[in-house]
């Protein structure tokens, strides 16, 4: 394998191009990205750079002699437009064609949209620093969608005396991820502070004043920021004979069609740990997946299933969330360590018969580590609750 | 080989702990502390995992 080709540069591409080289690839090492910007973190879009405590050059991922020091062909600022499988070659919005003997696929998520103009979206460093350059003391700011994103904004908006209207068309923000309880919990540090939290509320569009509700109503608003979730970047890969459907469709080892891979938030890919196909669009699962990918299309004889225990944190005013697992379609939630009403507690989730996630809110790290042990085992519920759960536990 | 932590970087997601225990631990708050700072070779690929799978890129390894 001579040419190897990265689609897509932010953390999970380039986990994958610093495994090839640290695992002795040398050949030509293509890395294309459709922004003008070398690889940057993007959490602290929605907390220290919105908050003005950052600012952007502590988001370079890597140091610029590093990025140098791996040998790159660089493409920045230019996209990929088209695959073609048979001739193993990617297209490029500039007209160019790179070809590949081995492709990793890591093109991540775009924002959903509403209809209508004028609304901020959150994930670029563009986006950020326009969102920013807004908010201040006294600004109306609309937050559509109270799922993780939409909250730390929200939550950085309201420190800095905006006057925040945070919108969820479901009756418990994030229940469907985190369990009503634990949904309610997170919802109640907005109210107390006297943002205005409207559940069960749908947005049908954005306007010039603000937004139209689903039934009818206006809210005003000096600016809007949609944060409804997010969309895998596959539309290049039309018609390539790559399976897509809500994201490249892999096999346990990451794999898309034969020396393709794909890896980060527009992967999906079956975990053998959970017995179940998923998409993660965590910073962690990006820098893993890029690194297992790498690996296995270097050394196909040697491949391993990547089996992850997905992780992702949130902060949110002074509460730092931190959870382990696939909490999605869960049985059951227990609060397994301290205590919901304190906003200090780990709950541990329940999927069938295992246990498969866990949420500390203000715990130590080694009360959630214990979890996180369970879940990478396996663990049997009724056993894990009964030896790991403290007496003081509901 | 020498390691850099950026400790107010940190998101203390003990990635670094998981990869390479030898070599960090994390205080009370999660915020990753530096155990050995020039660790052995037979410990180096540890932390190479650990300064790939931090999530805010906080690990640097610079030879010394």
């Amino acid at each position: 394998m001579n040419r190897i080709v990265v689609v897509g540069a932010s953390a999970a591409g380039l986990a994958a191009v610093e495994t090839l080289r640290r695992e002795g690839y040398d050949g030509t090492l293509t890395l294309v990205g459709d922004e003008p910007l070398a690889p940057y973190d993007r959490p602290p879009l929605s907390k220290q750079l919105l908050a003005s405590e950052w600012e952007p050059e502590r988001l370079d991922l890597r140091p610029a002699d590093d990025l140098a020091a791996l040998g790159l062909d660089l493409r920045l600022g230019v996209a990929a437009t088209g695959l073609e499988l048979a001739e193993r070659t990617v297209r490029l919005a500039d007209g160019s064609e790179v070809p590949y003997d081995g492709l990793i696929v890591a093109t991540g998520v775009r924002p959903r949209r509403l209809p209508g103009e004028g609304a901020h979206v959150l994930r670029t460093l563009d986006d950020a620093l326009t969102l920013r350059d807004r908010l201040g003391p006294g600004l109306r700011l609309v937050v559509v969608g109270a799922g993780f994103l939409g909250a730390e904004a929200a939550a950085v908006a309201w420190r800095l005396g905006a006057k925040v209207t945070l919108l969820e068309p479901a009756p418990v923000p994030m229940a469907h991820a985190v369990g009503t309880e634990v949904g309610a919990m997170l919802t109640a540090a907005h109210v107390e502070r006297g943002v205005d939290l409207r559940c069960g509320t749908g947005v049908s569009e954005v306007t010039e004043d603000g937004v139209r509700l689903a039934d009818g109503q206006v809210i005003e608003a000096d600016e809007v920021l949609v944060a409804i979730g997010s969309l895998p970047n596959t539309e290049w890969l039309e018609g390539s004979g790559l399976s897509v459907g809500d994201g490249v469709v892999c096999d346990e080892y990451c794999e898309a069609a034969r020396n393709v891979y794909a890896a980060g938030d527009v992967a999906r890919w079956y975990n053998p740990l959970f017995g179940t196909s998923m998409r993660i669009e965590h910073r962690t699962n990006a820098a893993e997946q890029g690194m297992a990918a790498a690996r296995n299309l270097l050394r196909p004889a040697g491949r391993k299933p990547f089996a992850p225990v997905p992780y992702f944190w949130s902060d949110q005013y002074d509460m730092k969330i931190q959870a382990y697992g696939y909490l999605r379609g869960h049985d059951e939630v227990a609060v397994v360590d301290g205590d919901l009403s304190e906003r200090r507690f780990v709950a541990a989730y329940r999927t069938g018969d295992r246990v498969t996630g866990a949420l500390a809110v203000g715990m130590p790290p080694k009360a959630i580590r214990t979890w996180r042990q369970a879940i990478a085992a396996g663990a049997a519920w009724d056993e894990a609750v009964r030896t790991e759960a403290s007496p003081t536990g509901a | 080989m020498k390691v850099e932590l950026e400790a107010d970087k940190c998101v203390a997601s003990g990635q670094c702990v998981l990869a390479a225990m030898d070599v960090f631990d994390q205080d009370d708050d999660g915020i990753a502390v530096l155990l050995e700072e020039t660790p052995g070779p037979e410990l180096l690929d540890d932390v190479r995992e650990a300064v790939a799978v931090c999530p805010a890129a906080a690990i640097r390894l610079v030879e010394q």
